[in-house]
């Protein structure tokens, strides 16, 4: 690919959101044409109609915002207090986070709450920029173990608690 | 006068120990919350979402709305020390109170907001008592063509009014669409964009829809662009008022309310566009002018008065039509229907209780916010100082706590992390998120009333439009969509 087409591409990225719609389109339309209408039909209108619709409407969005996007259109990115938008945007930092997000996720059944939920701040907030080799996973416990305590004890709502709650 | 007595019956629920336990942990919650930056009010009542799970209606409603009233209160005071508005509702607040701060007036300005606050609120809460019931008797016999009449309009409403671009509103409110598809069909218990998963067969919850939108999307957003070096908020001591500060502000305390109340109550009119309406108002009437842009208290205090009346105004059409008119109202909505809770016409009669305790709790709750702020001010605006990297690994702990709590299940922690990648997304693009919550919030409930109006006609359209209420909500519908045009137009002549 060349410099100049590389660009083009980066400049119009938002097309990206437009296939999104046109596939989230196509899969709606799909889904509601495959039902089995006949056999549930209650009333004019059946469960098909109004996936018919929103997958219409989702392709002809697709479309109009594919043209907006080539006429020059932009989305606005979204400002906020600590938000600074001249600097590139930090990708990895976002992967990481996701990544000690599905970490949590696969550890709160084997370890239990307080210690993936502590194992996730820690692990957010060193991916974030704090360095505190003692403060950081201190707070981090703290937190977790309150959370749990508030959640399964005080408002009924249950956490596992895992081995560590076991022990204690 | 039947109000009156349902809302001494309200003060009854509302003063009772526990419920004004609620409340104060409400608005302490809500203020923190809303001086936090980067936390808004929408994402704060997401984040809580879970406690429905353990509490009983009530009491959770009634912190709700501290958090809604105490997020504002808060809120100004990070607009007004750090000049980095997190609320678009706060915009104005920082034009005029963040000049005072630096001019070493920030004492002034933080009780010009926190007085306009409270009075907007009581206002504004007054208004509520005395119109509410009137609304939901005159719509307490609308059926299914008029309540998805209003459905659509809410749709139109928050994809055409808000944001600057109505195509990519649009496709924010089909994604929230199709989302809420997902499941069994109400009606035929049909599965629809299941693709044979028994986890997808009970649909995508709400809570982890609004969580993972408001919360997720929101940290990994700002963890994409996070702003190395932080403002540094000005130093402030207690507030207070001389005066003459008094003098100039107690007419914009009174005005605002009456410009931010009807706004609230229209459908996507939340609180950006009656605060610019009251800073505009008071920049006419201010007999120092020159003094706006610098630092004038009238642009203070007006604007966060007509703030809160907005959030008052967003109860009236929450409450007795069961419109979401803004995000916190949506994700208040959603918490309503976790109970079991339609709110609408009939809520008042079926829920007295519910209602006016609410309702008692927002008088209750004002008067806690007003001696919390005024006191406390410099204690609160020390949250600004709190590391960056706490507060967003915070936000996406508590957010895992509450798509866990939905279900106890580990794979809706993965379509939290999928959703809140969507929101992450949908800002990166500039795609409103507001539309796609409504989306799944009201989207299911329009099927529904869809359906029920064509088959009581029999599947003739005009069932869709039998009742003068009908058709003049989609005479507002119409107005909407051809609001463009019609400038243009106007515009055209003008010239």
């Amino acid at each position: 690919m060349t410099g100049g087409a590389r660009a083009w591409l980066r400049a119009h990225s938002e097309l990206g959101v437009s296939a999104l719609l046109l596939l989230l389109g196509v899969l709606v339309l799909t889904d509601a044409l495959t039902l089995d209408v006949d056999v549930a039909a209650r009333g004019p209108v059946g469960p098909a109609t109004v996936p018919l619709v929103v997958g219409c409407g989702l392709l002809a969005v697709a479309v109009l915002l594919a043209a907006d996007v080539l006429h020059g259109g932009r989305g606005e990115a979204e400002g906020g207090e600590d938000v600074d938008l001249d600097a590139p945007a930090d990708w990895r930092t976002v992967l990481l986070l996701a990544g000690s997000f599905l970490g949590f996720a696969v550890l709160i059944g084997p370890l239990g709450f307080p210690v993936s939920g502590a194992l996730l701040f820690w692990a957010a907030a060193y991916v974030l920029g704090s360095r505190h080799p003692a403060r950081d996973p201190l707070i981090a416990a703290v937190l977790s173990l309150l959370t749990y305590g508030v959640f399964d004890r005080l408002l009924g709502v249950p956490l596992p608690g895992g081995p560590l709650m076991g022990v204690l | 006068m039947e109000s009156l007595t349902s809302l001494m019956d309200g003060f009854g629920t509302a003063l009772t120990p526990v419920n004004l336990l609620w409340a104060a942990v409400g608005v302490l919650l809500g203020t923190a919350i809303g001086v936090l930056p980067g936390i808004g009010p929408a994402m704060a009542v997401a984040l809580l979402l879970p406690v429905t799970y353990g509490l009983e209606p009530t009491g959770a409603f009634i912190m709700f709305a501290g958090i809604y009233y105490g997020a504002m209160f808060g809120g100004s005071t990070t607009s007004i020390l750090l000049n980095t508005p997190g609320e678009s509702a706060a915009v104005v607040a920082a034009m005029e109170g963040h000049p005072m701060a630096k001019a070493g007036r920030g004492a002034q300005a933080l009780a010009a907001a926190a007085i306009g606050h409270f009075t907007g609120g009581m206002i504004g809460t007054l208004l509520l008592v005395a119109l509410a019931p009137v609304v939901a008797a005159l719509a307490v016999d609308i059926g299914a063509p008029d309540y998805l009449a209003l459905m659509v309009l809410a749709f139109i409403a928050v994809t055409s009014v808000l944001g600057s671009s109505r195509i990519r509103g649009v496709a924010s409110l089909l994604i929230g669409l199709t989302i809420g598809l997902v499941g069994l069909d109400q009606l035929t218990g049909q599965q629809r964009l299941t693709f044979g998963s028994l986890q997808l067969a009970d649909g995508i919850d709400v809570v982890i829809v609004a969580v993972g939108l408001f919360a997720i999307g929101e940290a990994l957003w700002v963890a994409a662009h996070l702003r190395r070096t932080s403002g540094r908020p000005l130093p402030v001591g207690r507030p207070w008022l001389a005066r003459e500060d008094v003098r100039r502000t107690w007419k914009p305390w009174l005005r605002g309310p009456f410009i931010g109340f009807p706004f609230g109550a229209i459908p996507a009119g939340g609180a950006e566009i009656p605060t610019f309406l009251a800073y505009v108002t008071e920049k006419r009437l201010s007999k120092h002018r020159d003094e706006f842009g610098k630092g004038a208290i009238e642009g203070v205090a007006g604007p966060e008065s007509a703030a809160s009346a907005s959030a008052a105004g967003t109860l009236v059409s929450m409450l007795t039509l069961g419109l979401p008119t803004t995000a916190v109202a949506a994700v208040m909505l959603a918490a309503f229907q976790q109970y079991g809770i339609q709110p609408g016409p009939l809520l008042f009669e079926r829920e007295p209780e519910l209602v006016w305790g609410l309702i008692a709790s927002l008088f209750v709750g004002m008067v806690l916010l007003l001696a919390l702020n005024l006191p406390l001010a410099p204690v609160w605006a020390k949250l600004l100082r709190i590391p960056r990297p706490y507060l967003y690994a915070g936000i996406l702990f508590f957010a895992a706590v509450g798509a866990y709590a939905v279900g106890g299940e580990a794979l809706d922690l993965v379509v939290l992390l999928i959703v809140g990648l969507l929101g992450l997304g949908m800002r990166r693009y500039g795609l409103p998120v507001l539309p796609a919550v409504i989306g799944v919030i009201l989207g299911p409930a329009a099927e529904q009333q869809l359906r029920r109006a064509l088959q009581i006609s029999d599947g003739s359209l005009t069932g869709l439009v039998n009742t003068p209420f009908s058709v003049t909500v989609y005479a507002v519908v119409l107005l909407l969509l051809g609001w463009p045009l019609l400038r243009k137009a106007v515009a055209r002549r003008a010239s």
